[in-house]
């Protein structure tokens, strides 16, 4: 053990700077807050928050405590993040894909869209999409239905709600589905490893996926029944639907603009990809008779990915981060319910901001170990 | 002789003692807030993102209303200079942060007195300059004209960060029925949304309505609801800990209230120093010694009214004659029919 001061001097003065820092900041919240009678404490997680939220995942209403109301804003983040980060993928491949392809319209309309929205600030989007096609959407009473069951106002897309008898069957159907899918990928594979022999893999795994759960219909007892939205009258000229889904539009105008938006980095990073890898693979590949398909599956995508993952990790963190831009067209996330109400009717700040600043952390680290997780499965692995 | 100078000493260090202990104190009264006021040379103010009638701002960023005025009065009765006001737009969420961390040294942004607000968040109320109540705007083409006609789903735009929030849910539990709440950040957005048929109601406090309805496209297509459904107490809040600072402001705002009692305004608060009335004379400065306790002269009051004029002068130019409410309601004096009341200053 031989330490030089050299070597771990800079790290120690770096860590007490730190550690001072943190300290004055603590100590001088302390004091501002005992001199201005401000208690410090969590207790108020557990007391009656009284405040109703528009759009919920979990049974909530004013009665339930803080803690559950922080569990609403928290989900409703998560569904609006994962939901724009689907969307934005398919959104991003396919127009990154466009902007490598030869048909000269497709590849310019796909460099259009991605200038076009990446240059407009977020916010700027948000509100466009919330309030100029909020005003663009026609009352409950006017609304033309689609395919005869959906309605698209302006208080929302309302969608027929499943009823289902025998649930279950239906989900173990689909389970079922997917392990025979996975088992016939692995035999699959070894067929070819060792005969050679391909299998069309595709096409059995869509039959299956669609035949099973078809046979728990046939057989296995299974009903589906659609509740069909209802036109309410509340007043003269006031009209809701009733029955059914209701997705609020200030739900629909934010993933929307949060997917645009971000579809457009994700393409970037896609066409970025598949251009790093080298001509050569792919004029090889086409050489030893692979199809054009199995060129792009088998030697351009595994390669291209291995460019494309960590700047796209960068792209769900920043989707999720935007998110909390939700406050501005009253989507209840979790800024505007715990950051906004719950912090105005307790008045904790230092706490709620904490509580925060840490749920949004963590969100992040989450999707950042997947990611990386994901990002070293498909590596070279050098053997 | 000489045998007393002992005892003379020592009665000469006690008096010198004392005397040191009471400038002592006489500073100390000087508030620390007070003391940074004068030294920067204005009243730091928080005020709304724009409510007519309340706290507006012109094109050219002129501040104007009633919440205004009282951070006004406090100016001229601190800095002699009613103009010497730094306004900081907040919205509802920010406000109170604002004040505790000391970036605002008033809050003067219709702001409802509750008692969590007073007891839990490190705040004074000092007093109230507006009194309002929740009420329900809906479109007339509804035909509603009462709330009892509000049936189940009825969606309801409001504000985050406010008491409107909690009221509506007493308000729709009450009666049993359910209500979708679409709460924005800032009013703006909460009169756009209403306004292009996202809510069937908007609901805030009956004055915010009055004052928001002027902004809307066709004001002419939208009622306010006869009912009121809460108490709502506007006033002027300060941070907890500066006992005179706080007396200041709440005395400047019912110098303002009293100065309309007896018919002091801003145009003849001058001549009123000869009054034959000693009330009177104290409300100008010309009787007693009613600045001290402060650590102000004694003409901080005679500023207010001139440079600001009394609440009934007030009340007139921003919110009677811009229209939003020309009928003073509770808020007219307690001599003439209304509420407003305030001990007096002697």
């Amino acid at each position: 053990m031989n330490f030089k001061l050299k070597d771990i001097g800079p790290q120690l003065i770096t860590v007490i700077a730190v550690v001072l820092v943190f300290g004055f900041f603590t100590y001088n919240a302390q004091i501002n807050m005992e001199s201005r009678g401000i208690d410090f404490g969590y207790g108020f997680l557990s007391q009656e928050s009284s405040f109703d939220v528009q759009f919920s995942l979990i049974e909530y209403d004013g009665s339930h405590s803080y803690f559950r109301a922080y569990l609403v804003g928290l989900l409703n983040t998560i569904l609006v993040s994962v939901i724009g980060i689907v969307i934005a993928t398919i959104l991003g491949v396919i127009v990154g894909v466009a902007r490598l392809s030869p048909n000269y319209l497709i590849n310019k309309f796909a460099a259009f869209y991605v200038e076009f929205f990446r240059n407009i600030p977020l916010l700027l989007q948000i509100f466009f999409w919330y309030f100029a096609a909020l005003r663009a959407l026609p009352l409950p009473q006017d609304a033309e239905a689609i395919f005869g069951v959906f309605f698209l106002t302006i208080k929302g897309l309302y969608v027929p709600a499943f009823i289902w008898e025998n649930f279950n069957i239906f989900l173990y159907s689909i389970i079922a589905a997917i392990i025979s899918i996975i088992v016939i990928r692995i035999h699959a594979k070894k067929l070819q490893e060792t005969q050679g022999k391909q299998l069309p893999v595709f096409y059995i795994s869509l039959g299956l996926i669609f035949i099973l759960p078809l046979l728990s219909f046939l057989i296995g007892g299974v009903r589906l029944f659609f509740e069909i939205p209802v036109l309410k009258q509340l007043a003269t000229t006031s009209f809701i639907y009733e029955g059914g889904v209701s997705l609020p539009p200030e739900l629909i105008a934010l993933t929307l603009s949060l997917s645009l938006y971000t579809a457009t980095f994700i393409a970037e990073c896609v066409r970025a990809g598949i251009q790093g890898v080298g001509k050569g693979q792919k004029e090889a590949a086409a050489s030893i008779g692979l199809t054009p398909n199995q060129v792009l599956k088998l030697v351009i995508m595994p390669q291209a990915l291995r460019i494309i993952i960590p700047p796209t990790t960068n792209q769900y963190l920043n989707l999720t981060k935007n998110s909390s831009l939700a406050a501005a067209i009253a989507y209840p996330d979790l800024v505007l319910v715990f950051a906004g109400t719950a912090l105005m009717q307790t008045g904790k700040a230092i706490e709620i901001v904490s509580i925060t600043m840490f749920t949004y952390l963590s969100l992040s680290i989450s999707i950042s170990i997947l990611m990386n997780w994901y990002n070293k499965k498909i590596a070279i692995q050098e053997k | 002789m000489f045998k007393y100078l002992k005892q003379l000493t020592s009665l000469v260090a006690v008096v010198a003692v004392l005397f040191t202990f009471t400038t002592e104190t006489m500073a100390a009264k000087k508030s620390k807030t007070l003391k940074n006021t004068q030294k920067k040379g204005f009243v730091r103010c928080g005020v709304s993102q724009g409510l007519p009638g309340f706290s507006n701002a012109d094109a050219a960023g002129n501040w104007t209303g009633i919440d205004v005025d009282v951070c006004r009065a406090v100016a001229a009765a601190v800095l002699g200079d009613a103009n010497k006001v730094k306004f900081t737009p907040l919205s509802a969420k920010e406000r109170f942060t604002a004040l505790t961390s000391g970036e605002i040294d008033i809050l003067s942004r219709n702001t409802t007195w509750t008692l969590s607000r007073d007891a839990d968040i490190g705040l004074t109320f000092v007093g109230v300059n507006f009194y309002d109540g929740q009420g329900f705007m809906v479109r007339k083409s509804s035909g509603i004209t009462s709330t009892g006609q509000f049936k189940n789903g009825i969606s309801a735009c409001t504000n985050i960060g406010t008491t409107t929030e909690l009221n509506m849910r007493d308000f729709f539990n009450s009666r049993g029925i359910s209500y979708e709440p679409v709460a924005f950040e800032k009013a703006d957005e909460v009169v756009a949304a209403y306004d292009a048929g996202r809510c069937d109601t908007y609901t805030t406090d009956k004055s915010g309505l009055a004052a928001q309805r002027t902004k809307m496209k066709n004001p002419d297509e939208h009622i306010v609801l006869p009912e009121t459904i809460s108490k709502e107490p506007l006033g002027p809040v300060v941070r907890q800990g500066d006992a005179v600072w706080e007396d200041i402001v709440r005395w400047s705002l019912n110098t303002m209230i009293e100065a309309e009692e007896y018919g002091i305004t801003s145009a003849n608060a001058d001549s009123m120093k000869t009054s034959d009335n000693p009330q009177i004379k104290r409300l100008v400065g010309a009787e007693g010694e009613m600045g001290a306790a402060f650590g102000l002269d004694n003409e901080w009051n005679l500023r207010i009214i001139k440079q600001v004029g009394n609440y009934g002068e007030s009340y007139k130019r921003n919110i009677a004659d811009t229209g939003i409410l020309p009928d003073r309601g509770p808020n007219q004096l307690w001599t003439k029919g209304g509420i407003l009341y305030v001990p007096p200053a002697r």
